[in-house]
């Protein structure tokens, strides 16, 4: 499902993202990316989704090669990974509703189903009675699990999550994991970058460890 | 996956066939993995719209895009309201004087066909024998003549001036004969042959054609409309800097939403699509307010027009925008709009990029 081979990432600035980094995760599987802050975990899962572009070695997602793929090919790479970011990224201009509904309306979906396929998405994260409020009005906890039901409410095959606990307490963090791992067990590729080493050792996956660039441990 | 369609298919067969070997994983737990991938699979293949109706689902973007970019505009009537009367104040100058030309040509049509040869007599000539001699003439169809008394009763009549002429001893005009030749024997320089001709008689003081101030009116008006279309060819360039700018501020607004649409796969064109749709909305706002503004000006000048027109004895209505000519307007303002917004999302939105 990806597939990294001798990956670096210089960014403009000097700085280095990824160093000579090599690893696949096959379809399916459920993996946690950690190291410590710096050490390059947003670097891969951008890399993953186009949003920078490797500097050396090959990328490949779902057996293509992200360096054949131009400008215009991006939206379509990005429509079939589901992303759950650290902040969040809603809109709160919009309600509930229309944030999670907003990947279906870029696929084209028509209203009808739109409506449906959202609330089923609520309703897999525990927020079907709250659709109609601004994602201001709710707590961290359930911010982040709009953002999950934005992510999977388009049936992605690859999901990627960047420190999706960040800001949340051990036990909402433990529901929030919880709920990807239920993903995983419908049959979703997991990628989730976390620093939050107790909470991965109890979870019992394969783990990808980062340090300066570099892949140090995996297993 | 990544490619959709019957290729993606063949892809994650290949896949799951090669390299699908869950890691630590038994042949048991892995023969689960592999069914539950594929029962995905096939919820994943009735999960996504078929084109038509992606079709549909771009239309129905299309018409909320229409409406929501109208009630954003609403949304900030003043603000909208402004840069809609900046647009059409731009629009109007050149309708102005494109009407204005119109009303001209309108005005000199009638005498276009038919010019008039005046001869002005020397006075006590006889015109007796000299109207016999033309009549005769075969390169002239008619004429009229006017004693001296005549051509100053008409003076008085339209130029409401008979009090002076009542002070006057004697009649300043001269007896005149109006003369419309044939229209062929003015081809080439017949005109001129025959203007000498009239004037080469004992009894003719002055001939004039008027064939040469319609000539140089029509000369006039042929500049005018040409600078009208530099000059709406400069103005719709300013209605595209003003609206290029108007939705650089737009995007600029709209930064987070640009940002998070792409992050979920958002193409180009539906990112720009809101943002054409205010740039429309403002061009045909801005026409509209344009028409609406020249046809303010045209009554506001209709009266006294008509009253000068009088004065040359021309039953003259002065001539609006029209309907054809107000649905250009607006069709045009929504083109340069449209094209304005789609200059500047062209080049600012390719600047947001999620980071
Ligand atoms: N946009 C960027 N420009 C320059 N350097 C960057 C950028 N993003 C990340 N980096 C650098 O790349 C390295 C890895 O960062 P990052 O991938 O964000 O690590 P992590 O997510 O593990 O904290 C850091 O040294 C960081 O300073
Ligand atoms: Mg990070």
């Amino acid at each position: 499902m990806i597939q990294f081979d001798q990956v670096s990432k210089r960014y403009p600035t000097g700085q280095i993202g990824l160093e000579d980094t090599s690893f696949q995760v096959d379809r399916g599987e459920m993996v946690f990316l950690t190291g410590h802050s710096g050490a390059g975990k947003s670097t891969l899962l951008k890399l993953i989704m186009l949003m920078e572009r490797a500097t050396q070695g090959q990328v490949r997602v779902g057996g293509r090669n992200l360096r054949s793929m131009g400008r215009s090919q991006i939206p379509a790479l990005r429509r079939e990974i589901g992303v759950v970011f650290q902040n969040h990224q809603l809109l709160f201009d919009r309600s509930v509703f229309e944030n999670v509904a907003l990947p279906l309306q870029i696929a084209g979906y028509s209203a009808q189903d739109t409506g449906k396929r959202v609330r089923a998405a609520l309703d897999q994260v525990g927020l079907l009675d709250k659709e109609k409020l601004s994602p201001i009005a709710l707590s961290g906890g359930e911010q982040q699990r709009v953002g999950i039901a934005r992510a999977v409410v388009h049936k992605p095959s690859l999901l990627l999550a960047d420190e999706p606990t960040g800001n949340l307490d051990p036990k909402l963090s433990a529901e929030i994991m919880a709920l990807f791992e239920r993903f995983n067990q419908v049959g979703v590729t997991v990628l989730i970058a976390s620093h939050d080493l107790a909470l991965i050792a109890r979870m019992r996956h394969r783990v990808l460890t980062l340090k300066e660039g570099r892949l140090v441990a995996d297993g | 996956m990544v490619d959709s369609g019957r290729g993606a298919s063949r892809t994650k067969n290949t896949i799951r066939g090669a390299t699908a070997t869950p890691r630590r994983s038994s042949a048991d737990e892995r023969r689960a993995v592999e069914a539950k991938s594929r029962k995905k699979f096939q919820v994943r293949r009735k999960a996504r719209p078929d084109s038509s109706e992606r079709v549909s689902g771009a239309l129905l973007h299309h018409q909320q895009m229409c409406r929501q970019s109208l009630s954003r505009l609403a949304s900030t009537p003043v603000a909208s309201l402004m840069t809609c009367l900046v647009m059409a104040i731009a629009l109007v100058l050149p309708s102005v004087m494109m009407v204005a030309v119109n009303n001209i040509k309108q005005l000199s049509a009638g005498w276009d066909g038919t010019p008039q040869l005046t001869l002005y007599l020397r006075t006590n000539s006889e015109p007796v024998e000299l109207m016999k001699r033309l009549s005769a003439d075969s390169r002239i169809e008619s004429l009229v003549y006017l004693s001296a008394d005549q051509a100053l009763a008409e003076f008085e009549q339209y130029s409401g001036l008979a009090d002076i002429t009542a002070q006057l001893d004697n009649n300043p005009l001269p007896a005149i004969l109006v003369l419309r030749p044939e229209l062929g024997a003015l081809q080439g320089d017949g005109g001129g042959k025959l203007v000498a001709e009239m004037q080469a008689l004992p009894q003719v003081d002055l001939a004039s054609l008027d064939l040469e101030w319609i000539e140089r009116l029509r000369q006039i008006l042929q500049l005018t409309e040409r600078a009208s279309w530099l000059l709406a060819t400069l103005l719709a360039m300013a209605v595209l800097l003003v609206i290029g700018n108007t939705i650089r501020l737009a995007i600029e607004n709209r930064r987070s939403e640009i940002v998070v649409i792409k992050l979920v796969g958002g193409s180009d064109a539906y990112v720009r699509r809101p943002f054409l749709y205010t740039g429309l909305w403002y061009g045909a706002s801005a026409g509209l307010i344009a028409a609406f503004l020249v046809q303010v000006l045209v009554l506001l000048v209709e009266g006294p027009a008509e009253r000068l027109a009088e004065l040359y004895q021309s039953r003259f209505e002065l001539q609006g925008l029209g309907l054809e000519a107000t649905l250009l307007l607006v069709v045009s303002g929504a083109l340069l709009g449209w094209c304005g917004a789609w200059l500047a999302s062209f080049r600012h939105l390719r600047d947001i990029e999620p980071r």
